[in-house]
């Protein structure tokens, strides 16, 4: 007794895609596999693919971090936030550093409100951010392998 | 975890940092299925509708629909299969409340999802929880097999002749989602673009089948009505209002974090007695319900926050979001933030609200860095208003409210930007 098709279930297998890719995005190559195992046509799986934020058809880095700029992080300061990133990884946002180790973007609310400014870093979430922080989990991260 | 503030009193709740979530047995202890257990032994499905019914649970996911109306319409509905969702695509900004449940207590979700399906006849269950949730998404899916291992999910549900199961469904990131027939079509694979209504979910809702669709705090309730009663629950809250309500506190408050409380707390209670008070500086205002709700000012610290008392000021309660902003914040700077949420979330599908944030989001910033003219105002009233009559969904008929309760308590404030100046230095004129 099945709910559904698990061929037919395209969201769930574009995040197993953009999963399993190193740098955190669906390739066109695995867009038109899951159209085709699933009876879609590549326009309607590419539509799906592109409406949902978490979902990327672009090569982004290693790490993506998505910082929080809805009404509590904004209140609490999400700007220095992205001051901080910004020049830390000298990047805008929307942008990835030339080595292709991080990617910085802005994201609507987290949920993590309790913990305002928060940021996520692929599926890790980091909350009560100051510029201090940032420069230690920049570090650490860049220093994982 | 997030922490929760004192409560007053615990329904929702009532096991929250109390049991380990992940581990079935915590939950049975506190007496954790007796509900579904009752359900299935004692009652026929019409008895649980009333009972439901009869409780004046309404819908805690902000639109505050009486739940046991809802599950009638379903278990009326001819047409099978029938459905049942769970919508945990919490993406209300400043809302936590139902990840603090469903990471604190999933089990109470589930029981409430069977009832539910053995009330209006479906097999079927789906909880939406949005991808950011990881955690949830993971006791969640431990929650269900340890459930179905102890037979309270599956076929045959406690040898009753029953059958439900559940399954997850992850979000991809979007706000839309969360309203009702676009999160159906998301279940479907499609874009989370919002559907035309009528028809009604309990009529045709996925896969155009009959679907009660319930918030994650209101399905947490179910249990204990059905084992303490209508009368226990409607002890609590108000007369147009029973129950309690799990509100999410955020910003310039000492204690942040998520509260139970009776319905028709009042904000300077929330704020005085539970979050601590104030950090540093003196209260300006505290928006309710979220990016998608009303700006309160002084004068509206006690009033009742339930549905009825603020829906008679029209204002909504919402989600139960409460982000509270002191004395330094700018108004014009936050009322930018919150049209530039719904700028980057509207779905586009219809016009109104598709070019309507837009043109928000620009006359905003423009007020915001000085440049703005006088009679923008009106323009910013009269575009919201448009969008609030003729927008396909809730997220472009919200605006109204933020930008019309901003003007009612800080216009002065908005027009000196105009003027070239913001009082609080927050924007760079």
């Amino acid at each position: 007794m099945k709910l559904r098709d698990k061929e037919k279930d395209i969201i769930a297998l574009l995040s197993k895609a953009q999963r399993e890719n190193k740098y955190n995005y669906i390739t066109e190559e695995k867009l038109k596999l899951i159209a085709e195992k699933a009876g879609l046509s590549y326009s309607e799986v590419y539509g799906v693919a592109t409406f949902y934020s978490l979902f990327s058809l672009k090569q982004r880095g290693e790490y993506v971090i998505r910082v929080c700029d809805s009404g509590p992080c904004h209140l609490m300061g999400s700007k220095s936030i992205f001051e901080v990133l910004g020049e830390e990884l000298n990047i805008k946002v929307g942008k990835t550093t030339p080595d292709g180790k991080f990617t910085l973007e802005e994201t609507s609310c987290l949920g993590i409100c309790d913990e305002a400014p928060a940021m996520m870093v692929n599926e890790e979430v980091y909350g009560n951010l100051t510029p201090q922080k940032i420069k230690e989990i920049l570090k650490r991260l860049g220093e994982r392998k | 975890m997030i922490k929760e503030l004192k409560s007053p009193l615990r329904i929702v709740l009532e096991n929250y940092g109390k049991i380990n979530p992940e581990i079935i047995e915590e939950y049975i202890a506190q007496g954790g299925y007796k509900a579904v257990d009752k359900v299935l032994r004692e009652m026929n499905p019409i008895e649980v509708v009333s009972k439901i019914k009869a409780s004046g649970l309404q819908g805690r996911g902000g639109a505050a629909f009486p739940t046991g109306l809802k599950w009638e319409f379903t278990a009326k509905a001819e047409d099978t299969p029938k459905y049942i969702i769970c919508n945990a695509d919490e993406g209300e900004p400043g809302t936590f409340k139902d990840r603090a449940i469903l990471e604190g207590d999933p089990h109470k979700i589930i029981e409430g999802m069977i009832i539910a399906g053995y009330a209006v006849g479906a097999h079927y269950g789906y909880i939406y929880i949005r991808g950011e949730y990881l955690l949830s998404i993971n006791r969640f899916q431990k929650a269900i097999e340890q459930a179905e291992e102890h037979g309270f999910l599956g076929e045959d549900i406690l040898g009753s002749g029953f059958n439900f199961q559940i399954e997850i469904h992850q979000g991809a990131g979007s706000y839309v989602c969360g309203e009702e027939t676009a999160l159906m079509d998301s279940i479907e694979g499609k874009r989370g673009n919002p559907r035309y209504k009528p028809p009604f979910p309990p009529s045709s809702g996925l896969w155009k089948k009959p679907t009660v669709i319930n918030n994650v705090e209101t399905l947490a309730n179910i249990a204990p009505i059905i084992l303490k009663g209508t009368d226990w629950f409607r002890s609590f809250g108000t007369k147009e209002c029973p129950g309690t309500k799990v509100y999410a506190i955020s910003g310039h408050v000492k204690e942040v974090g998520v509260i139970e409380a009776p319905m028709g707390i009042t904000l300077r209670e929330i704020i005085t007695e539970y979050a601590g008070g104030m950090r540093q500086d003196k209260f300006k205002m505290a928006q309710v319900g979220g990016t998608a709700g009303a700006i309160l000012g002084e004068d509206m610290l006690d009033v009742p926050l339930d549905y009825a008392s603020l829906g008679k000021k029209g204002l909504v309660l919402g989600s139960g979001a409460i982000l509270v902003m002191d004395e330094t914040t700018c108004c014009v700077d936050m009322l930018k933030c919150f049209l530039n949420f719904f700028r980057r979330e509207s779905c586009g599908k219809c016009i109104p609200c598709r070019i309507g944030t837009e043109k928000l989001l620009e006359l905003t910033t423009s007020i915001s860095q000085g440049e703005g003219k006088e009679d923008d105002i009106d323009l910013m009233l009269q575009t919201a208003k448009v969008m609030q009559k003729t927008s396909l969904c809730a997220l472009g008929q919200s605006p109204i409210l933020p930008i019309s309760t901003v003007l009612k308590y800080f216009k002065e404030e908005v027009v000196e930007h105009i003027k070239g100046r913001c009082p609080t230095g927050v924007c760079k004129i």
